[in-house]
């Protein structure tokens, strides 16, 4: 019988007591995701999760735009584990992919040159007195909610199923690239086939579409879009992955990296705008989520409490597909109950209105 | 169209399903050696237009079996039909009758050269 030898790639994951490192960009874009992660993780699954207010950046975004030098990353990283280590946890749960990939990054040049790990040791001493453990186990939250997907699943009270046909929804998912591409061996499935979220695709009842640039990059990049002269190429990358699925018609996409959902996202009105192309049913985008936002959705959070209200591609289609209920009217509401005001309509790229 | 400040990159992507596939049909009916070229490229090195120009036997060929037909009508205008590519073709692929329809069937196409 033909071995498939990616199935031997395996993502090691603790199964309680995770530091939970929070995300620069994430809260910014994606406002619930962190929040209902920690709620699935803490109430759902009875986990300990440590929240920690003393939290700052990984540098990752600089150090990947070629702006942070390594050393500073480093020592930056280590201030992070030894926040970690203060609070008496050893399972680092970064919520950024690009934290994710940076860490795993750092731990593995410190595994091969320890005379660096004693370097930076020294520089967080002198900068602030403080000391820091290695992690014993570097889990994205992506790979807690694939370890727990069978468990969730009892708790669910929707699943990805069109109530209007009752067939599976279409999904497609997509892995960010410092997610599977650095480290492929530490990820179920590896660069090529990676799991984690086929895995809650398939076990919450949808189809997976399997697509031409399915590996491609969003196009996120970090130099190319922060540069305005080079953000074309950017969304060239998104433009193309778009293209490429939307014959497909899939119902959503599925992403596990900030910087994929935001642009996927968020890209989709860029081209609409600029050239005038949409790639969802009747002129409308195809909705972009993040795994946290699915989990919650199916389970039964209000979408407005996940957040669903701040993306570019509006969602209630999706949402009466899967039969999701939720009030119209308090889309824009904020938590004191204020009106937040609504945000200007797109030109082209087309949005249904809701009473 | 709004103006963001930049525009959005033109992917490089061949897609044969949106490729006009037929016109290389044409060729091929025409002169049925077009299918034994494995594109080798010794055509090119012994080109004699290639002394003068950028000519590549080669590369229009190729492009025009993918469909890809801006610009190729000047590019073919640059051989002078003289057959020597054909003398050193390892499978026999009657070069000099491929460029000759490749030109009429651009030239049907509204596909013109500049001259």
């Amino acid at each position: 019988m033909k071995k498939q030898y990616w199935t031997e790639y395996e993502s090691k994951v603790a199964d309680d007591h995770y530091y939970y490192e929070r995300s620069c960009i994430r809260q910014s874009f994606f406002t619930g995701s962190e929040e209902v992660f920690i709620n699935i993780v803490r109430d759902l699954l009875g986990k300990d999760i440590a929240d920690d207010m003393n939290l700052h950046t990984c540098s990752g975004i600089g150090y990947y735009s070629g702006v942070v030098p390594l050393d500073t990353t480093m020592t930056v990283v280590a201030r992070l584990f030894a926040l970690m280590t203060e609070a008496g946890y050893k399972n680092f749960v970064p919520s950024c992919i690009t934290s994710f990939g940076l860490v795993n990054e750092v731990v593995d040049m410190w595994h091969h040159f320890p005379e660096k790990l004693e370097q930076i040791r020294g520089y967080l001493k002198e900068a602030n007195g403080k000391e820091f453990d290695v992690p014993e186990n570097i889990a994205h939250p992506c790979d807690i909610i694939y370890k727990y997907r069978k468990e969730l699943k009892e708790k669910m009270k929707y699943s990805l199923t069109n109530v209007h046909t009752g067939k599976p929804l279409k999904v497609v998912e997509h892995i960010g690239c410092h997610y599977a591409k650095i480290f492929p061996r530490q990820v179920k499935g590896g660069a090529e086939f990676p799991q984690v979220l086929v895995g809650m695709i398939q076990e919450w009842g949808g189809e997976v579409v399997d697509y031409p640039e399915r590996r491609h990059c969003c196009g996120f990049g970090f130099s190319q879009y922060m540069v305005l002269a080079n953000r074309g190429y950017s969304a060239a990358n998104s433009k193309k992955k778009l293209e490429s699925m939307q014959p497909f018609k899939p119902d959503f996409i599925l992403a596990n990296c900030p910087g994929c959902t935001m642009f996927m996202d968020r890209w989709q009105y860029t081209i609409a705008e600029t050239e005038g192309i949409t790639y969802g049913e009747n002129g409308m985008g195809i909705p972009v989520l993040t795994y946290e936002e699915l989990a919650a959705i199916l389970l039964g959070y209000n979408p407005w409490d996940v957040g669903l209200q701040t993306h570019q591609v509006q969602v209630e289609p999706l949402l009466d597909k899967m039969g999701i209920k939720y009030d119209p009217k308090d889309k824009y509401v904020g938590k004191s109950g204020a009106f937040l005001g609504e945000p200007e309509k797109p030109t082209h790229l087309k949005v249904k209105a809701y009473e | 169209m709004k103006d963001l400040g930049f525009s959005i990159s033109q992917s490089r992507t061949i897609d044969l399903d949106k490729s006009d596939l037929s016109a290389y049909r044409r060729v091929v009916e025409k002169v049925p050696s077009a299918k034994l070229c494995l594109m080798c490229g010794a055509c090119t090195a012994t080109c004699t237009a290639r002394n003068h120009t950028d000519f590549n036997f080669r590369k229009v060929h190729l492009l025009f079996r993918r469909g890809q037909f801006e610009g190729l009508a000047e590019e073919l205008d640059k051989c002078m039909l003289c057959g020597k590519c054909r003398l050193v073709c390892n499978r026999g692929v009657n070069t000099r009758a491929i460029i000759y329809n490749m030109r009429i069937i651009l030239e049907n196409l509204n596909y013109k050269s500049i001259k």
